[in-house]
């Protein structure tokens, strides 16, 4: 009876006897708890339901994506700083803090925050508020499907941290090889929230995939032939079909693997006819592809700042289009590379290494047209530009030392090694999520209506810049020392030196992300004197910059007709105003509550599947199909926006618009 | 309101008119399906797999019962037939052979579920349930993936039938009935393949 | 006090090997410390020739490119205003062949490079020599290597001893979670996988004592699988087999059961070998109809 009502879960699941995780939990319930009282002081809680949670304005449920994206990068980061610290401390006969067990939930957790739910959410938040605008849409294909796609990825996320107070985390890393996260090696319900959690939060992310495929495919302005398209956008449509084509890998994946843990099944086990090769080719026939779906959206915000800032059309963008098509393509036929050690004959390794190489000749042509963008330009030093050069530069080691891993010969001495654990946070820091800080600099006016402040902005950027070189040169060292990653603990007295040097680097990133609040919370303080009044803060070449800032729930009052590739660009520079034409009202998606309610019932569902606890993951899922009937069965999901408010919001907003740069088009 | 959504419809691509709205949701709804057809990829390929890992325990030619597995392909494949009859009661607008139709579709559907279930339960008495082997996992999970889509579909149908009998044929309801027969016929697709790979080729072995 | 002084001086030594000059001249001053760099087994060496040729061959477009970078960065800056800002240039036909070639031509040599060196390279391809290879079979086990000669009759626990100048044959398989097995002043890693066997070829050159490791992540024990590999004179080999040999504890199917069990750090052993069969006997546990370790 009371497993049946409690499933397995238990007084004891709570850690209270590790100060660590207790600390840890009790600063962020408190935090917690401070938020939601200022916000109920304030009176703020209606206001946040009603315009925001239940909101399916594209722009909105993109500030909601960046946001959870920035709460789970600390997270992430404090799992980087205790692993530091525990690598820094831990030599001989010193054992460091954290125990084995501690230890591996933390990498685990990191890895998988990360990717899951750090650099997914903040591309993803980008594109929401990009894509309709630069497509000159007034939102997405299906807005509805959008905000459901973001309170799943909310759930997943929320299932992660559960963990951290409520049993544990998985220590089986986070691509959870079998047969170390089969329930015999790994009886607790860690790797089970690894599952629920990248399941949902998987889940959510392939809707918003399909959602923007179609809606670059489908709701382009007229004339926006696919050469005129934003390279940005051009990158993300790359990205959903990346999107659509990877995750259900990952989604049958997870099925089979919590098939065997839950129901005793043998997909993976080493008995009775599993194979653990399955799930390491299956995972990284999502992995890889995975990795250039963090990637693509950030070469995206490269170039459009680089365009931007140098004054200067994007060099090649032909190339550029092409360059990401082929990227896409290749992605599929190279997951091998992950496991050149795992005994396949010579001519399988050869051809996955091969094909791993080509890629660096698309990824190489668009590192060139970066650099021969700024060349003959007049590069502007803003933030966005100082993250693109640092990207840039060290990108290119990356790509050499992934390039040298794509070697097997030279894989079998580095696989598995602190090299790898160098190699690929030189491709993710600076090659996604430098991009995505660039972009939330270049593209936060568009929502809130100011600039975010330049001064800490640049001091945030050097300090990861320096804190980078600083954290991972010395893994690349200590790979070729033959340096196992995942050690809680060695003996070698001479690595301790590079790990205390990464240690001070990882502090001078977490001086970084310091930065980079104090700038927010300037930003914000100073929002008048930052305030953009002309909706055109960068001279900005693509048609988000033709609509004021803050950017109205509408978008474009009038949808505009292409007939250029910079069109915004070309029709400031033609110096003709635009033709004023009559207001009309306009029919937007009305503001739905089901979004977050099928949230919190997944987020349900997935702790009742995480803890046994069968009928409350009956009872979620029943009221998740409820939801979509409600839903399917609701005529009344638009609202119209009379032509006079239209008017009204638009001239208010315009009638401030004056500047150097728009200043023909106000004048005239 | 309809005729407001209209007027805007002419404003070129414009959010929210009838049409995009329905043609949005068909290009959306055939995404999906191509989503769900690799999803079934993976799981051939993992049959593919772990189809000779019988661990000691039977094979796929020990298991399977053709002509039964006959009858239940027989069962859907006629259920896809009668669902097109619907539709072709759907262009006609003629509501009472559209539901007769639609209510055969499902029937024959509840035919093919309840009929791969008993192969199941039969299986699972006779000590072969999918914890039996690698290839029994695979078998199962092959073939009840299927199953589940089927049985969803089933209750979409149920919902739809209901919707017609007490609204009548209204716009929404068409196109929703547009993206089953899809998803019906997608299902008949998929099991084309499972009866051959999984039923007659493993079979045979 | 005088710890944390020492602790400084490593870290800076660390950091102006790594920012002042090129890892591979580093190893000379460094020591045996760089195991990747300074090989001690013919298959190592190889690998070393190819990682520094691979990189030497990529470092020909990767300086230059960042060299421009920065350079077009810092001329073209805004305040400089050169006369030849191009506000609409965006296409070069030769540019454009230049950087689709130039990565291209790199890619094709280094492709056949690979081809070339992943056949040579190999883990399967035994090495050609004089001696007849020995064979050793390896056991990975929750948290420990376990080391079977098996026409020697001996088993070494945690602890790795081979002649040197003569090439081995490593049999592996996993008696627990995957693990990877990886000597790399010897010679590049394999995976162990339980019902499974997979093949590494290694050879010592000269004698001398190198770091073995697991780099698979395999649990709690992980941090404490590693072992010594001692390669001796043939002459001190034989000596020390003969001594192996009349080792006190037995590996049997007992010990086996014993050995099973996770444990963390274990001191390395010598036992005598008295299943002959056991390593098959370990494999096919996992292939059969009956499941040994009865899961869950």
């Amino acid at each position: 009876m009371e497993t049946l009502i409690f499933g397995r879960l238990n007084y004891h699941d709570i850690p209270y006897d590790n100060p660590i995780i207790m600390a840890t939990l009790g600063g962020a319930i408190m935090l917690l708890l401070v938020v939601a009282f200022l916000v109920w002081y304030h009176g703020q809680w209606s206001y946040l339901w009603r315009e925001w949670f239940t909101s399916l304005d594209h722009k909105r449920i993109g500030t909601m994506y960046i946001v959870l994206s920035l709460i789970m990068l600390l997270r992430g980061f404090a799992d980087a700083l205790l692993m530091r610290t525990q690598q820094a401390l831990a030599e001989g006969g010193v054992a460091g803090y954290l125990p084995p067990e501690h230890y591996n939930q933390i990498f685990s957790a990191h890895g998988t925050i990360m990717i899951i739910f750090v650099a997914m959410p903040f591309f993803i938040g980008l594109m929401n508020i990009v894509v309709p605008l630069q497509i000159g849409a007034r939102d997405v294909a299906y807005p509805f499907l959008n905000s459901v796609s973001f309170w799943l990825t909310v759930a997943g996320a929320m299932l992660v941290m559960l963990s951290l107070g409520l049993g544990n985390f998985s220590h089986a890393g986070w691509s959870a090889y079998p047969p170390l996260s089969e329930k015999h090696y790994s009886p607790g319900p860690g790797v089970d929230y690894w599952i629920w959690g990248l399941q949902i939060g998987g889940v959510g992310t392939l809707m918003t995939g399909i959602n923007f495929f179609v809606t670059i495919w489908r709701l382009r302005a007229p004339g926006m032939t696919w050469m005129k398209l934003p390279i940005f956008s051009w990158t993300i449509l790359v990205t959903t079909l990346l999107i659509m084509l990877a995750f259900p890998v990952l989604t049958v994946l997870l099925a089979l693997l919590s098939l065997d843990r839950t129901l005793g099944l043998h997909f993976f086990t080493n008995h009775l006819g599993g194979n653990l090769m399955l799930f390491t080719n299956l995972f990284w026939i999502w992995g890889h592809p995975e990795v250039y779906i963090v990637i693509l959206p950030a070469f995206g915000i490269y170039s459009e700042v680089t365009a931007t800032f140098s004054r200067k059309p994007l060099f090649g963008y032909t190339s550029m289009v092409y360059a990401s098509l082929a990227i896409a393509t290749l992605s599929f036929v190279v997951w091998l590379h992950h496991f050149f050690t795992m005994g396949a004959g010579a001519n399988v390794n050869a051809f996955f290494g091969i094909a791993t190489m080509v890629i660096a000749v698309p990824t190489g042509v668009k590192v060139f047209n970066w650099i021969f963008t700024i060349y003959r330009g007049r590069l502007e030093f803003t933030t966005p530009i100082l993250w693109t050069l640092g990207f840039i530069v060290t990108f290119c080691i990356g790509g050499m030392t992934g390039v040298l891993l794509a070697v097997p010969g030279a894989d079998f001495q580095l696989h598995n090694s602190e090299f790898l654990i160098a190699h690929f946070h030189n491709m993710l820091i600076p090659g996604a999520l430098f991009g995505y800080f660039a972009g939330y600099a270049y593209w936060f006016p568009k929502i809130f209506g100011f600039r975010l402040n330049e001064t800490w902005g640049k001091r945030a950027f050097w300090l990861w810049l320096v804190g980078f070189y600083l954290a991972f040169m010395p893994l690349y060292a200590l790979g070729f020392m033959g340096m196992p990653r995942r050690l809680v603990h060695y003996d070698n007295p001479l690595w301790q030196p590079y790990l205390v040097t990464a240690l001070v680097g990882t502090l001078l990133i977490f001086a970084g992300i310091l930065c980079q609040i104090l700038q927010l919370t300037l930003s914000i303080q100073q929002r008048r004197l930052l305030q953009e009044n002309t909706g055109d803060p960068w001279n900005g070449r693509t048609l988000e910059w033709s609509i004021p800032c803050p950017a109205p729930a509408w978008n474009f009052a009038h949808l505009p007709t292409v007939h250029a590739r910079d069109d915004f660009h070309v029709t400031k520079q033609s110096g003709q105003a635009p033709p004023s034409l009559p207001y009309s009202a306009i029919l937007l998606p009305a503001a739905s509550g089901l979004g977050p309610i099928m949230g919190a019932l997944a987020f349900l569902l997935g702790f009742g599947l995480v803890w046994y606890l069968w009928w409350m993951a009956a009872v979620a899922l029943a009221g998740l199909v409820l939801c979509l009937l409600v839903r399917s069965l609701d005529d009344e999901t638009e609202f119209l926006i009379p032509a006079t408010t239209v008017e009204a919001t638009e001239r208010a907003l315009r009638r401030i618009a004056s500047s150097p740069y728009n200043a023909s088009q106000v004048s005239q | 309101m309809k005729s407001l959504s209209q007027d805007l419809g002419k404003n070129g691509n414009d959010y929210a008119t009838e049409d995009t709205h329905e043609d949005l949701t068909l290009l959306g709804f055939w995404l999906y399906l191509m989503t769900d057809c690799l999803l079934f990829c993976a799981l051939f390929a993992t049959w593919a797999v772990l189809h000779n890992n019988t661990a000691g325990g039977p094979s796929a030619h020990d298991i399977i019962d053709l002509p039964y597995v006959l009858i239940e392909t027989l069962c859907l494949l006629f259920s896809s037939t009668a669902n097109g009859i619907a539709m072709m009661a759907l262009q006609r607008r003629n509501t009472r052979s559209l539901l007769g139709w639609l209510g055969l579709t499902g029937i024959l559907g509840v035919f093919f579920v309840a009929m791969e279930l008993h192969e199941f339960l039969h299986l699972i008495e006779s000590g072969n349930g999918p914890q039996r082997s690698g290839f029994l996992s695979s078998f199962f999970t092959l073939v009840g993936t299927h199953g589940l889509h089927v049985s969803i579909g089933l209750l979409w149908l149920l919902t739809l039938w209901v919707q017609i009998s007490r609204k009548g044929l209204t716009a929404p309801i068409h196109s929703r009935l547009q993206r089953f027969s899809l998803f019906w016929h997608f299902l008949d697709l998929v099991w084309v393949a499972v009866f051959t790979f999984v039923y007659l080729i493993g079979g045979d072995l | 006090m005088a710890m944390i002084q020492r602790f400084r001086l490593q870290s800076l030594a660390a950091l102006l090997c790594i920012f002042s000059e090129p890892l591979w001249a580093c190893t000379g001053s460094c020591g045996s410390q760089w195991a990747v760099l300074t090989p001690q087994g013919s298959i190592a060496s190889q690998e070393k020739d190819l990682i520094l040729t691979a990189l030497g061959l990529m470092l020909l477009v990767v300086i230059p490119t960042i060299t421009m970078t920065l350079y077009f960065a810092w001329k073209y800056r805004a305040s400089n205003e050169t006369p030849d800002y191009a506000p609409n240039w965006d296409h070069s036909s030769r540019i454009e062949k230049v950087i689709w070639g130039i990565p291209t031509l790199i890619i094709a040599i280094l492709g056949t490079l690979v081809w070339i060196s992943t056949h040579r390279l190999s883990p399967y391809r035994p090495l050609s020599s004089p001696y007849p290879p020995l064979e050793v079979q390896v056991v990975a086990m929750d948290w420990k290597w376990l080391f079977i000669y098996p026409d020697l009759k001996v088993a070494t626990l945690n602890q790795l001893v081979i002649p040197a100048g003569v090439p081995v044959h490593f049999v592996l398989t996993s008696d627990a979670v995957m693990s990877s097995f990886f000597i790399p002043q010897l010679g590049g890693q394999i995976y162990a996988m339980a019902g499974m066997t997979t093949h590494l070829h290694l050879i010592a050159d000269q004698p001398g004592v190198f770091e073995g490791y697991n780099t698979q992540f395999s649990g709690p024990g992980f941090a404490g699988m590693h072992f010594e590999t001692r390669a001796l004179p043939s002459e001190s080999f034989h000596q020390w087999v003969q001594t192996a040999s009349h080792a006190p504890a037995i590996l049997d199917h007992v010990r086996l059961t014993q050995l099973e069990q996770p444990t963390t750090d274990v001191p390395p052993q010598i036992y005598r070998v008295t299943a002959p069969r056991l390593f098959n006997e370990i494999v096919e546990s996992y292939q059969g109809p009956h499941d040994r370790m009865k899961e869950n």
